[in-house]
């Protein structure tokens, strides 16, 4: 079990990063707690990997510290460290059986036999794998393979922590909620601290307690959930965050004011000391906007309606800028023009993308 | 789905049947009519049935023990030449850089001596290993070795075996090495992770992983080393006396040195069962292991 502590933590991989776009990962504080499920959440290219990477020691970071429990691992080796980590294709030793698989990590650790039959047991049925364990790990399914992966990590009693890069990606659709169930169970029952990289926030937000999202190698917010949804700290989070994301409306404040296309719509509260170079834009998400019919409000014209199923989603232009809505049942939007209001308290002003707090 | 049946298709396997029956059923039968016949000049031929092959497997008469001979002499080089390419091969494989310019320079270096035709790889040994003008024969008898391959049956076959594992270690290599390059770096990852031995990550990862390269590139290299003929022949000729004369070199005396048309036919016949016959144990082995892959 450890806290892991990032400490002005950065990488590169080109010497003498000097631009914004040179870093990988830009420099960064962080500190994650023991026994916390965290998932790093990202586009492709974010640097989740890479940061991973550092934590487990594959890659050298070309600044900062790493600290697990307060003492320094950055110069530390891979086999040194007590972490473990799962890859996006499953790693298992094809010669050996699903038992020899499991103690493989604690055997080459030089741990006494009889241990290593009573750890190993331990996982099997934490796993769900005790039928399995005198197969051939060759052959099975590719959510058996991820399950021995994740069971050689857990398998050390010791492990500090357990990192999944994009578990998932190559499991069956209707294995992956199953296993998904199963690694969220697991960790509640074991208590390691287990961070998962993933580009699908289904999975993330299912997984963790906590979500590390990422944007050009840059962690733009930290937060549960509910805290991405309600305030995304970043216009990135809004738009990855949701379906559909949040609306971002170029805009300009003035006071409690905001102007939006040419419409005066009032906020919540008075902003003051906006940066004058800055981007302004107002988010609001589609679910905090209502739709109807009769004119009051701002009018804007129907795309489409979109019917997921659970709710509909509207597809307005205001003035030629796409937004969109989600719609009640029963909300009658006929016709093509429709009048929206906004939720003044859940409407926030971002300055170069980050939310403005004070 | 309705597939159209017509046997008229079998019209189009026919060029295929002819190209085949010229090239190789018919002079395979040329070679099958003279084992079982006799002449004795004047192109007469007599039926002669199935004598040459009595005699050829009869180790006690003349005929039987020289097949006998060449046929043990052939199955020791090719053991000890897979005895030391193999594992010779893995080894140099491992060591190969895995990117940047070195791997481009050893894939040339290494390439070179499978691109040189086979009497000018044994020309240049012959010469290479003289002890008069060689470099190596005259360093090796300098060093107060006794080492001479014309006269000296060890010397000359550790020319032969030496000048075979130059030649073609590098195929085992570059097999081993394309085997090594599939595997996806997750899993040296994970070795490391699981805190794994050089030599376990060996065992358990890369060892599994080549055994298919390495059936083929065993495979080939029996083979190839069991039919040598050139490099010997030009080399020791086959001597001193008899001691490096294998199927190859033996058939040509006695078919073309001796024109024994009857005995050299047999001759052919049996040895080219023996090497169709391993090449149905290894083929039956390969498809074994992959059925066993996918189970």
């Amino acid at each position: 079990m450890a806290r892991i502590d990032l400490a002005d933590l950065g990488h590169a991989y080109r010497p003498n990063p000097t631009k914004p776009s040179d870093w990988a990962l830009k420099p960064m504080t962080h500190v994650w707690e023991d026994g916390g499920a965290y998932a790093l959440l990202g586009p492709s290219g974010c640097g989740k990997t890479t940061l991973l990477n550092i934590i487990s020691g594959l890659v050298t970071p070309s600044q900062g510290r790493v600290l697990f429990d307060g003492k320094d691992v950055t110069d530390l080796a891979v086999e040194k460290r007590n972490i473990a980590q799962v890859f996006q294709f499953p790693v298992v030793y094809d010669t050996m059986s699903v038992a020899d698989n499991l103690a493989f990590p604690l055997r080459n650790r030089g741990m006494d036999e009889a241990a290593v039959q009573t750890r190993v047991a331990e996982v099997a049925d934490m796993l769900d794998l005790t039928a399995d364990l005198t197969r051939k790990a060759r052959g099975l399914t590719a959510d058996m393979k991820q399950k021995i992966s994740l069971g050689r990590g857990l398998v050390r009693a010791n492990v500090g922590a357990i990192l999944f890069d994009e578990p998932l990606t190559v499991i069956d659709p209707h294995m992956k909620w199953q296993l998904r169930a199963q690694l969220k169970q697991v960790q509640e029952r074991s208590g390691v601290t287990m961070i998962y990289v993933t580009h699908d926030q289904t999975e993330a937000l299912t997984f963790a307690k906590k979500v590390v999202v990422m944007f050009e190698g840059e962690v733009v917010q930290i937060g549960t959930p509910q805290e991405l949804f309600e305030a995304p700290a970043h216009t990135f989070v809004g738009y990855f965050i949701g379906s559909p994301g949040m609306n971002v409306m170029p805009a300009t404040v003035e006071g409690g004011t905001a102007t939006i296309m040419g419409h005066k719509i009032k906020l919540s509260r008075a902003y003051k000391k906006l940066n004058a170079k800055a981007r302004i834009e107002a988010g609001i998400r589609p679910e905090f906007i209502s739709i109807a019919a009769k004119k009051d409000g701002i009018p804007v014209q129907v795309k489409r309606v979109e019917d997921t199923g659970r709710f509909r989603i509207a597809r307005v232009e205001l003035d030629g800028l796409p937004l969109s809505v989600v719609a009640p049942e029963n909300a009658k939007i006929d016709g093509t023009t429709a009048h929206l209001s906004f939720d003044p308290a859940r409407m926030h002003i971002y300055a170069d993308g980050h939310l403005v707090r004070d | 789905m309705d597939k159209p049946i017509n046997n008229r298709a079998w019209f189009l396997v026919l060029p295929v049947f002819i190209i085949v029956a010229f090239n190789a059923i018919l002079p395979l039968m040329t070679v099958v009519n003279y084992s079982v016949q006799d002449t004795f000049g004047n192109n007469e031929f007599f039926w002669n049935g199935i004598g040459w092959f009595t005699e050829l497997l009869d180790p006690s008469t003349d005929l039987g023990g020289r097949f006998f001979d060449s046929l043990g002499r052939n199955f020791m080089f090719s053991g000890i030449i897979l005895a030391i390419q193999v594992p010779l091969g893995i080894l140099v494989s491992l060591a190969m850089p895995k990117k940047g310019w070195g791997v481009a320079a050893c894939l040339v270096i290494m390439a070179l001596p499978l691109l040189v035709p086979w009497n000018v790889v044994g020309t240049i040994w012959q010469i290479f290993a003289r002890g008069d003008i060689g470099l190596l024969g005259y360093i090796v008898n300098a060093m107060g070795l006794n080492y001479n391959y014309t006269q000296d049956v060890l010397s000359a076959w550790i020319t032969i075996i030496v000048m075979d594992v130059w030649h073609w270690t590098s195929l085992i290599a570059l097999l081993c090495y394309a085997g090594l390059k599939s595997i996806p770096d997750a899993y040296y990852q994970a070795a490391r992770i699981d805190g794994a031995s050089r030599w376990a990550v060996f065992r358990t990862i890369e060892l599994p992983k080549l055994r298919r390269v390495l059936l083929i590139g065993v495979l080939l290299r029996f083979m190839d080393s069991f039919m040598i003929y050139t490099e010997p022949f030009v080399v020791t000729g086959g001597g001193p006396g008899n001691s490096t004369t294998g199927l190859s070199i033996d058939l040509v005396k006695l078919a073309l040195g001796q024109f024994d048309l009857g005995r050299a036919a047999a001759m052919s016949i049996v040895y080219n069962l023996i090497i169709l016959t391993t090449c149905w144990i290894f083929y039956t082995v390969m498809v074994n292991v992959d059925a066993e892959r996918k189970s």
